[in-house]
């Protein structure tokens, strides 16, 4: 009992270790691998480091008019972000906060996060500020109803709404290939791209204001305050990528049982999962150019209505509830 | 929430996990999302190369079952859906759509979000026709949702053919509509080719018809919109 307290501790350690040290290294990943692929030589791997270093060392400038909401919300964001991103297994299940890993507990964290960016945003009372947030919280809107069909529609397949259990089963490949969990991962797609920001909804290295969501709304911050909302962000896309691997492809994880010896396999198949998604982020964005804003309401409709297809085609295949005949 | 004994009144849970059943229903599920898309899609262009990739589901899927039944007759219908129906029509549509000079064409159809909820109300309805209609104990639990998968393609192309106003784009709903016929054929265990051929032959000729209508509206009233059509019959009354 002890050994499997300190194993999931250990676990829970290395695993907030990685997804802090891999945010920057995917955040310096996919644009270098993008600037490639466009022919050009692209910034260094290391970029991304080397921003956060520069902001560190800068002094905040604060508008007159910031309220103490504006001070502390890029803590409160990245805090709302970690929290949300220990409950994400990357490559062992049963780490210590496996019990309160709930899917609804990390869609509440990765909406508050959110909310709290687009208050922020609208603190000081800018045009670009206010613009951005406005828009984030119009995405958030098609895009979190998708978010809670896709997490229904796993629970009931796995039976649980705990992330870690239905990684488990999962796992285990006792479901086999299922027309819903096919529906639900081009639903988690789309979503992902869109609460990241990525190309077509929104892109993160656009710096013409009106086109900007994202950018627009945290335009406001300069300085460590900017160093933590860029590594907020980069932290979010780590978290994506590791929730979609988790939830789809989760095989490689180490259990428990196992024990540290399982431990090498599972994260190489963490850093493989995330190269490969992050490879395959970086093609698809080089391939679309972005949608008009108001076409983004379309996009994630798709994503509500594959959701609830995957829900629907949920009932068909495994009947309507017993009452019913 | 479920219980596990409504999982095993109605389809037994070892239906899932066998490889050959997954395949299907999920080729199937791949022809409804193309479906989905034709219907999203405003492009004329990116219509053709949707119908190009639904028509080449449909093959994979057919050939699929032609291995798992072990029915040799369903790779004919395999390899005439993807010669005729993914390269042949497509290729013919690319050739009409630049020779008519309509490649840039972006169609304004209703609202794409009310026709995706329409869309997946017809989805939903025919899971509510083809439920009953199969129960567990007559019917193969397996080829019920390849049926409901089949009528929905049906359904959808029905609608694409409702709200589209580009003749073009009419007739692609009309030849996604004939693929959901096929899906259906494929999935059910000792259908005879002669009904796919049939089909097929079908679909050729009707194609042929539609693209000479094509060039004839076109002559006649300088575009493609269909709904010019209706004009002219009002006023001949």
């Amino acid at each position: 009992m002890m050994l499997a307290f300190s194993t999931g501790l250990a676990a829970q350690l290395v695993h907030l270790a990685l997804l802090v040290a891999a945010a920057p290294l995917v955040a310096g990943f996919v644009p270098w691998l993008k600037a490639r692929l466009l022919g050009r030589s692209g910034p260094p791997l290391l970029q991304p480091w080397r921003d956060l270093q520069k902001l560190l060392r800068k002094q905040p400038v604060l508008a007159f008019n910031a309220s103490w909401l504006f001070r502390a919300a890029p803590a409160l964001a990245f805090a709302a972000t970690l929290t949300a991103g220990a409950l994400v297994p990357s490559f062992a299940l049963g780490m210590t906060t496996a019990p309160v890993a709930d899917l609804l507990v990390i869609a509440g964290l990765l909406a508050l996060g959110r909310c709290i960016l687009a208050l922020a945003g609208m603190d000081v009372g800018t045009a670009f500020g206010g613009m951005g947030a406005s828009r984030e919280m119009m995405f958030s809107v098609f895009a979190e109803p998708a978010l809670i069909l896709v997490f229904f529609t796993l629970a009931l397949l796995a039976g649980s709404t705990n992330l870690d259990a239905i990684a488990g089963v999962l796992r285990d490949g006792a479901l086999g290939l299922r027309l819903s969990l096919g529906l639900t991962l081009i639903a988690t797609l789309a979503i992902a791209i869109a609460e990241n920001g990525r190309i077509p909804v929104d892109n993160p290295s656009t710096h013409l204001e009106l086109t900007m969501v994202h950018e627009a709304m945290v335009l406001e911050y300069s300085g460590r305050d900017l160093a933590l909302i860029e590594l907020t962000a980069w932290l979010k896309l780590v978290l994506w990528l590791t929730l979609t691997a988790a939830m789809f492809c989760p095989f490689g994880l180490a259990t428990p049982e196992a024990g540290l010896l399982s431990w090498p396999l599972g994260l190489l198949a963490w850093a493989v999962k995330i190269g490969v998604l992050a490879v395959g982020l970086a093609g698809f964005e080089t391939c679309l150019a972005k949608m008009r804003v108001f076409r983004v309401p379309e996009f994630l409709g798709a994503a509500i209505l594959f959701g609830l297809l995957a829900a629907v085609f949920l009932f068909v295949s495994t009947g309507f509830s017993a009452g019913n005949d | 929430m479920f219980g596990a004994q409504s999982i095993g009144v109605l389809a037994p849970s070892a239906a899932f996990g066998v490889l050959s059943y997954d395949m299907a229903h999920l080729l199937g599920g791949a022809a409804l999302i193309l479906s989905f898309a034709l219907l999203y899609q405003r492009r004329v262009v990116s219509v053709i190369n949707i119908y190009a990739m639904q028509a080449i589901v449909l093959a994979a899927t057919a050939a699929w079952q032609g291995w798992s039944q072990g029915e040799p007759a369903l790779y004919v219908t395999a390899l005439i859906a993807l010669v005729a129906k993914g390269v042949a029509i497509p290729v013919a549509l690319y050739r009409i759509v630049v020779r008519l000079q309509i490649t840039r064409t972006i169609e304004t159809t209703f609202g794409i979000f009310p026709l995706m909820i329409v869309g997946v109300a017809l989805v939903v309805l025919s899971i509510a026709v083809v439920l009953p209609s199969t129960s567990a104990a007559q019917a193969h639990t397996l080829t019920r949702e390849d049926l409901t998968l089949a009528l929905s393609v049906v359904l959808l192309g029905m609608l694409m053919m409702i709200t589209r106003r580009n003749a073009l784009t009419q007739v692609v709903g009309f030849l996604s509509m004939e693929n959901g016929l096929v899906l259906a054929a494929v999935g059910i265990e000792g259908m005879p080719l002669v009904v796919e051929l049939s089909t097929a032959i079908l679909v050729l000729v009707a194609f042929v018809v539609f693209g000479v209508f094509f060039f004839r509206i076109r002559e006649r009233f300088d575009t493609l919109d269909a709904s010019r059509l209706d004009e002219i019959a009002s006023s001949h009354r």
